[in-house]
């Protein structure tokens, strides 16, 4: 049997306490120990980033990183993206932008998306596609991802901070564009 | 009488015609009448009883469901295809 | 000419809500097959071969079972020998025997990564570390790892019973069937023709490439039911696979679905499930098991690579007179590649009168193929769309132009096969011709523009849909099929549309196998036409009982009354207060009880799919790396249900293109070795290697189809290979023959160009 180690983080605001064999990865950790399947593992060598997670601001893949290594460190993963019932502004944008098609790399690109919007809150296009560059995703050739958090950004740096409510229950048509021109927002 | 176009392959059977008149109620039917026309067409088209797994049948631009029991009409022009599946 | 939203007189049909799984998936709530875990359950790898080619001389397993934590070891001799010929199975024809073998191989391996072996145990770690300790005598054969190798006289045989028709009963061969379509009089044809070209191209083996891996909970039961958790595109596919695998009736076998994490068509098949079972069955406990990425690519389905010849002629005013082609595409280990369709796409866009296709479907050392979108589509499009921008070129015709004369439409015959009913194929070629991409010019040094157009049939098969009205005046409608892109949603907005209800008081449901009736694979672009329908019949069906309820409480008979905007109203005259579905429902107890509405369906009259693509790309002369600049892409939708995720489809299959044109293959070794086992070097489009894309819809409804709905999902991965060749010519002078179009390979091209000062097309080895 090999000996597990105890490891102590902050996971999602949480101090956490757990027990993990050296070999296993942080990703490894969350799913299989601590039940938090939200991110996913599309192929272990840190090439998908379907398990992206945050770990001290820095967008992680979690599958290169082990359990261990978390010790200390303050993590943030899908399952504290949201605040209590209320949707974060890019879980929001995603919905209403379809954003996702089977949805497995989701988690991920909302991740990668959130540690990109805290450092840099007006990015480029140019900047928010090689942030996401380390996420792929097979179902919707980007279009939709990027058109969303394009439109995340506009609305946290319009100073509407974390957006309470509910999810929109319809999304207005068309591009970003057409949407910003007209100054549509969302019921 | 039916039109039913036979696969290039299977026209060695049929002296070379692509397009032979058949009589038959249903697709069942119209294979048998081929095979007395052509001796040893059936054997390529029928498995156990049914039209087999890996051909499709086409009846007036509509691929068949019922299988041998698919119906056809008196002027219908039927194909002979591959079976295709999607992804 | 463009589409859709909010159009035609539908209130809900058209629009945009939120999917109604889409909270639980953006906050990684939602369960996949690798997020399900049951108390006391074990972890099942499996040892796959390290060779291309090899008998099988012994397997010893008592080693590996000696390890603590180990609790089974399985191998094909715990499967049933099964008989070696093609039965009806889901959407298509299966050998049992060689899916059997492709699950666990018998007596011989013919991929590297093929199956030999399975463990059960209590870590997936103390599973692995089982692995090394299996040993296994292998005897190695030589690797046959191309069409052209395969089809030698003398080449080593793969599977030592297989024949084909034309080489009879006595010869072994690698050629498992030749098909051929015939129409008219080629040579005649080629007499007429002013100009001709004729090319031949090579495609490699490429992956469907979805995110989630493959994954199997299997849990036996002592009563001798066996309940499967997975992420599949068929539920009811995997349950009648499984059964003949391992020798269980199909009613002791219950597949429950899984959010799944893409497939393609990559996942209409299995794998891991059998294997799952196999090992429940065995230890008692719950099994699961999920694939790395190497073993995806090593050992699941791809798509074929394939050698294709295509010749095609046109007199000088442009018209097609003529066409000839040559297909041979890689199987893989067993029968069974998209050669067909493959045969019976690649001239289909156009009028030709006389034709002559050989198609080949060749087995290899490579792992068995699967579908994957449009299967074989894509590589006789890379073939024929190139050698009609050819053609049009040498009659002095613009690319699109010259597609329009020679088009097909509604009475125009199929390559092989019936008369087009009302199709849209011209209708995309317009649209992209009023684009504002085609509109801009496109200005500077080692730019180019190519158009290119793609074909898929679609299918129709089988699905179910109930309906359930529940007190609240809220409704369920509960389906068979997985949802892979949204089409839940479109499931409860037909639902939305028919009752006169909001989206959001439809709860769309995918349910297992004894939950529902029998429903075809979510593939074949048939969810929305096929199951659509179910839902609609079934959601008309609900009307009708709903009506006949009214009735009683009015005291009127069903004919009486009518639906309209929502809500129930005398048919003629007044004297009676409009009813609500919100208002009936609470009254559902006291006029007869629950109502569930209900329709099955073996759909017919699909209605094919035509898409036209245009791409602007830049090369870079110093490197040959392609940047995609601009895309545009106008497809045939029928009826766009959910805009949303029709475009959605329309994205991300051209997507999928542009890396199977850019840099996607396999890369073995002459050993037969796969190379390339991770997604680094199996390289697919990330987010910088693709701009923004637009898309517009065209609607020509299916006839015969209750909402006009036709298949979107697959067509637009068929284009994209060629329109990128087409712009790469405009950009270098160079004609790629081969894919994908990776910087060594247009490097090498562009370079020989330049030595020979030749515009001859280049075709890289």
């Amino acid at each position: 049997m090999v000996k597990k180690v105890i490891v102590e983080a902050m996971i999602n605001g949480d101090p956490v306490e757990l027990l993990c064999e050296p070999r296993q990865s942080l990703l490894e950790v969350l799913r299989d120990e601590l039940d938090m399947t939200g991110s996913k593992e599309g192929c272990l060598t840190g090439d998908c980033g379907a398990c992206t997670v945050v770990v001290d601001g820095r967008a992680v893949c979690s599958c290169l990183m082990l359990g261990v290594e978390a010790a200390g460190t303050t993590i943030t993963t899908i399952e504290g993206l949201a605040n209590g019932a209320n949707l974060h502004v890019l879980q929001q944008k995603f919905l209403e932008h379809a954003s996702l098609q089977c949805g497995i790399c989701t988690p991920g690109f909302l991740m990668s998306a959130k540690a990109l919007l805290d450092h840099n809150p007006k990015p480029t296009e140019p900047e928010i596609r090689y942030a996401l560059a380390g996420n792929l995703c097979r179902c919707t050739g980007y279009d939709k991802i990027v058109k969303a958090v394009i439109d995340a950004a506009k609305t946290l740096s319009d100073g509407a901070g974390t957006v309470r409510g509910r999810v929109p229950r319809q999304t207005a048509s068309g591009s970003t564009a057409d949407m910003l021109a007209k100054g549509e927002e969302v019921k | 009488m039916a039109t039913v176009v036979i696969p290039a392959l299977l026209r060695k059977f049929t002296h070379g015609k692509d397009r032979i008149s058949a009589s038959g109620r249903n697709v069942g039917q119209l294979i048998d009448d081929l095979e007395r026309q052509f001796p040893g067409l059936r054997e390529h088209l029928i498995e156990d009883g049914e039209v087999k797994p890996s051909i499709a049948i086409s009846i007036d631009g509509e691929m068949g469901t019922a299988g041998v029991l698919e119906p056809v009409r008196e002027s219908s022009e039927v194909f002979i295809l591959p079976a295709i599946g999607g992804g | 000419m463009a589409a859709t939203t909010n159009g035609n007189g539908y209130k809900v049909i058209g629009t945009r809500p939120i999917r109604h799984d889409g909270v639980d998936k953006v906050t990684g709530r939602a369960k996949y097959g690798a997020d399900y875990s049951f108390p006391g359950m074990l972890f099942g790898k499996v040892l796959r071969s390290p060779h291309a080619h090899a008998l099988i001389k012994s397997i010893k397993t008592d080693k590996a079972a000696a390890l603590p934590g180990v609790k089974a070891i399985m191998t094909s001799a715990d499967l049933p020998e099964l008989a070696d010929k093609m039965e009806a199975a889901g959407e298509q024809a299966i050998n049992l025997a060689h899916l059997s073998a492709n699950i666990l191989a018998r007596g011989k391996v013919l991929y590297d990564g093929h199956p030999v072996a399975v463990v059960a145990a209590t870590s997936v770690h103390i599973a692995e570390e089982a692995l090394r300790l299996i040993e296994v005598e292998y005897e190695a054969l030589p690797p046959v790892m191309s069409v052209e190798d395969a089809m030698k006289p003398g080449a080593a045989i793969l599977l030592p019973t297989l024949r084909n028709k034309e080489e009879g009963a006595d010869k072994p061969t690698n050629v498992a069937s030749h098909l051929q379509f015939k129409r008219g009089d080629v040579a005649a044809g080629f007499k007429e023709a002013d100009f001709i070209v004729e090319r031949e191209f090579k495609t490699a083996m490429v992956h469907q490439g979805y995110i989630e891996p493959h994954n199997a909970v299997g849990i036996y039961s002592a009563d001798g039911h066996a309940t499967i958790y997975c992420s599949t595109q068929g539920t009811f596919v995997v349950r009648s696979l499984c059964s003949a695998v391992l020798g269980i009736p199909e009613g002791k076998i219950k597949v429950v679905p899984a959010e799944i994490g893409g497939g393609f068509g990559g996942k209409t098949t299995v794998y891991l499930e059998p294997l799952s079972v196999l090992l429940s069955r065995q230890t008692g406990a719950p099994v699961k098991l999920v694939m790395t990425r190497g073993e995806i690519l090593r050992a699941t389905g791809p798509t074929s690579g394939s050698t294709i010849r295509c010749k095609m002629g046109a007199t000088n005013d442009g018209k097609l007179v003529a066409a000839e082609c040559w297909l041979a595409y890689e199987a893989g280990a067993y029968p069974g590649s998209p050669v067909g369709a493959g045969a019976m796409t690649i001239v289909t866009p156009y009028n030709i009168p006389n034709i002559l296709i050989d198609a080949y479907d060749v087995v290899v050392n490579r792992p068995k193929t699967a579908a994957y979108r449009a299967p074989g589509a894509t590589n006789a499009a890379m073939a024929s769309e190139t050698v009609v921008d050819e053609l049009a070129e040498k009659c002095g015709i613009d690319p699109i132009e010259f597609r329009r004369m020679n088009g097909s439409h509604e009475g125009t015959p199929q390559t092989v096969g019936p008369p087009f009913k009302a199709v849209g194929f011209l209708e995309t070629l317009e649209a992209i011709k009023n684009s504002p991409h085609y509109k801009s010019k496109l200005t500077g040094p080692n730019r180019g523009r190519g158009v290119a157009s793609g074909f898929w049939f679609n299918v129709g098969l089988q699905s179910s849909a109930t309906v359930n009205i529940h007190t609240d005046g809220t409704v369920s409608v509960v389906t068979g099929s997985v949802d892979i892109g949204g089409t839940r949603a479109a499931q409860a907005m037909i639902v939305a549309e028919v009752l006169g209800v909001d989206v959001n008081d439809v709860r769309p449901v995918v349910a297992d196998t004894d939950s529902i009736g029998y429903t075809d694979v979510t593939a074949g672009s048939r969810t929305a036409f096929a199951t659509g329908w179910a839902v609609y019949d079934a959601a008309q069906d609900t009307l009708r009982q709903l009506k006949e309820r009214v009735a009683k409480t009015w005291e009127k008979k069903p004919e009486e009354v009518a639906f309209e905007n929502g809500r129930f109203v005398p048919a003629s005259g007044n004297g009676v207060k409009p009813m609500t579905l919100k208002e009936l429902a609470p009254r559902l107890a006291r006029t007869g009880g629950p109502i569930i509405g209900r329709a099955a369906v073996n759909a017919r009259g699909v209605g094919p799919s035509f898409v036209t693509t245009l791409i602007d790309v830049e090369v870079d002369p110093d490197t040959g790396k392609v940047k995609i600049l601009r895309v545009t892409v106008a497809q045939d939708v029928g009826k766009a249900i959910h805009p949303s995720y029709v475009e959605g489809q329309m994205h991300g299959g051209t997507a999928q293109g542009i890396g199977w044109a850019l840099n996607e293959e396999y890369f073995y070794d002459d050993k037969g070795i796969l190379r390339n086992t991770g997604l680094l070097d199996y390289r697919m489009p990330t987010c910088l290697d693709l701009p923004e894309m637009e898309t517009i819809m065209v609607e020509v409804p299916t006839p015969g189809h209750p909402l006009g709905i036709r298949g979107v999902g697959e067509v637009p991965i068929v284009p994209p290979p060629a329109a990128i060749a087409n712009a790469i010519y405009r950009a270098t002078g160079v004609r790629m023959l081969e894919l994908p179009m990776s910087p060594p390979r247009l490097m090498k091209a562009m370079l020989k160009k330049r030595a020979s000062g030749d515009s001859q097309a280049a075709a890289a080895d």
